[in-house]
């Protein structure tokens, strides 16, 4: 069963950048998806309409039912609340602690605070961060940071985990131990569409990859089909 | 249960990023704090002119003189007519006997003089004097008590009363525009702090709508803040208000280099300025941030 689907989705900037054009893309319930390309490839505008950041100029965009493309600005929150997104800079709030940083994404549904405290340290377990819950950010280090970003992302039990570069700023070796996470979260049953330069993480990890060139899509490899040493 | 959940929050988190945000939020405060001071001080000057001009105002009378061979029936039926005419507030009838006891209090010398008067001898005239309800029109209305039967003379400071008239005009427009002005400019530095204090958080807010957040949600804490911080604000210049000027007034014994510049007694004045302060401070503290956070919500 898909659970996003991208038909003929297009999109030009207002200055006239062709980002993307002519997208269909299936992916299903609980898959693992890397997104690749060049910078300029339109990986970042890919991502951004899954999550309702862009709209597509042409074309239609669904994630579990919804018409992403059809939300209003006003409702964004509404499907902001059904995904949980990882950046490249984990985007954490400098003066709140590691707890209230996660606990941020689930006061704002008004959830009572025995539940928020059980699920925050729940998330934050999975992240292996339990013990660091009264640290601030800037005592963490990145790969910490990020590990923090996805436990927020992580915290409302989305079906789906956008990760847009996650590990850009991050060591060969942090870098393994948040895609390790970020892997564990697919297997208790997250979708995961993830765009990144990191080829060499790509080969490791063996898993379906769709390749971008010039807002094109140029290659759907199979699950564990893809390695970069092809030459793309 | 869950709404007043969400507020309750919303209250918290407003208060907090007060202290979070300190720095800023001093700068905010204290440009509060000043704005307001100068409102204030407009306030209580313009309040005090207003009602000096009006108390200045009211003492405007036409004195009409009543010709000697006036009977007490015909000075009556005067007195009537000119109740009649437009713009009359009170007349009040004042016997050439009355005006004769009231000049012999003046001076013991004068006394002597007015105590060798008889009824028949008193020169002075009988009066009838006239209060107007609007003082713009009083050299008008003293045209028409003029032209009446039996009035020998009217004066009610001619010349005079005209230039103080038209000072008052001006003060009095003065003042207005000044206070317009002045709460326009409040209004805009106000904002603007806010603005700037807001603007280096676009990125909570940006991380906000990114975890779900409603627009709503997001504004909240912020229009809290604003409230906070229009609040805090207004604090010193409501102390001012309520000490400084009970003491100026008991310093000055309620009047200024003479008795007929009278201050507004302090009680309620201050409390009034006071609440028009803090209503400044917290409406557009509130009114500051929710306009500026409305610019980094895609509505």
């Amino acid at each position: 069963m898909e659970f996003i689907k991208f038909r003929n989705v297009e999109k030009t900037y207002k200055n006239g950048v062709n980002a993307v054009y002519d997208i269909n893309l299936d992916i299903k319930k609980g898959e693992f998806v890397f997104v690749i390309g060049a910078s300029g490839s339109g990986k970042s505008t890919l991502i951004k309409m899954l999550y309702r950041e862009e709209r597509p100029t042409i074309g239609e965009i669904y994630v579990g039912g919804i018409n992403v493309a059809k939300v209003k600005n006003s409702k964004v929150y509404k499907l902001r609340r059904k995904i949980g997104i990882v950046f490249q800079d984990y985007k954490l709030l400098p003066k709140l602690t590691v707890y209230e940083n996660v606990a941020f994404a689930l006061e704002i549904y008004g959830l009572p605070t025995v539940e928020v405290r059980r699920k925050v340290l729940k998330a934050l377990d999975l992240v292996g961060l339990k013990s660091r819950t009264k640290s601030y950010p800037d005592q963490l280090s990145g790969g910490e940071q990020q590990r923090v970003a996805i436990a927020r992302a992580i915290v409302n039990s989305p079906k789906l985990l956008i990760c847009d570069e996650p590990t850009g700023n991050l060591d060969p070796d942090t870098s393994l131990e948040v895609m390790k996470v970020i892997e564990k979260i697919n297997d208790l049953g997250t979708t995961i569409v993830m765009a990144t330069h990191d080829r060499e993480m790509v080969d490791k990890m063996k898993k379906r990859v769709i390749l971008l060139d010039n807002g094109k899509l140029v290659k759907d490899y199979e699950k564990g089909s893809y390695s970069h040493y092809e030459g793309n | 249960m869950k709404a007043i959940r969400i507020i309750l929050r919303n209250i918290r988190d407003g208060f907090k990023s007060v202290g979070r945000n300190i720095s800023l939020s001093i700068a905010s405060i204290s440009c509060i704090t000043i704005t307001l001071l100068i409102v204030a001080i407009a306030l209580i000057v313009s309040y005090n002119v207003e009602s000096i001009t009006k108390r200045v105002k009211e003492d405007f009378t036409i004195i009409t003189f009543v010709d000697n061979a006036a009977s007490e029936e015909e000075i009556k039926n005067l007195a009537s007519n000119i109740e009649k005419l437009d713009n009359i507030d009170s007349v009040e009838h004042e016997t050439k006997k009355q005006i004769a006891d009231e000049m012999k209090e003046t001076s013991d010398s004068l006394s002597a003089i007015i105590d060798t008067w008889s009824d028949e001898t008193n020169p002075l005239y009988d009066t009838l004097l006239v209060k107007v309800k609007d003082t713009e029109k009083i050299s008008d209305t003293a045209k028409k008590v003029q032209k009446l039967d039996l009035v020998k003379d009217v004066k009610y400071g001619q010349g005079m009363v005209e230039s103080l008239l038209s000072v008052f005009n001006v003060l009095e427009k003065g003042m207005i525009i000044a206070m317009v002005a002045l709460v326009l400019v409040t209004l805009f530095l106000i904002t603007n702090t806010i603005k700037i204090t807001i603007f280096s958080r676009k990125r909570e807010i940006e991380i906000m709508r990114l975890v779900g957040a409603s627009n709503f949600s997001i504004k909240q804490p912020f229009v809290i803040e604003g409230f906070v911080l229009g609040f805090l604000g207004s604090l010193i210049p409501i102390g001012l208000t309520l000490y400084g000027y009970s003491a100026l007034y008991n310093h000055f014994n309620g009047q200024l280099f003479s008795p007929f510049v009278k201050l507004v007694s302090a009680e309620p004045f201050v409390y009034i300025v006071s609440l028009i302060l803090l209503a400044l401070g917290v409406v557009v503290g509130m009114f500051g941030s929710y306009n500026a956070v409305r610019k980094y919500l895609k509505i």
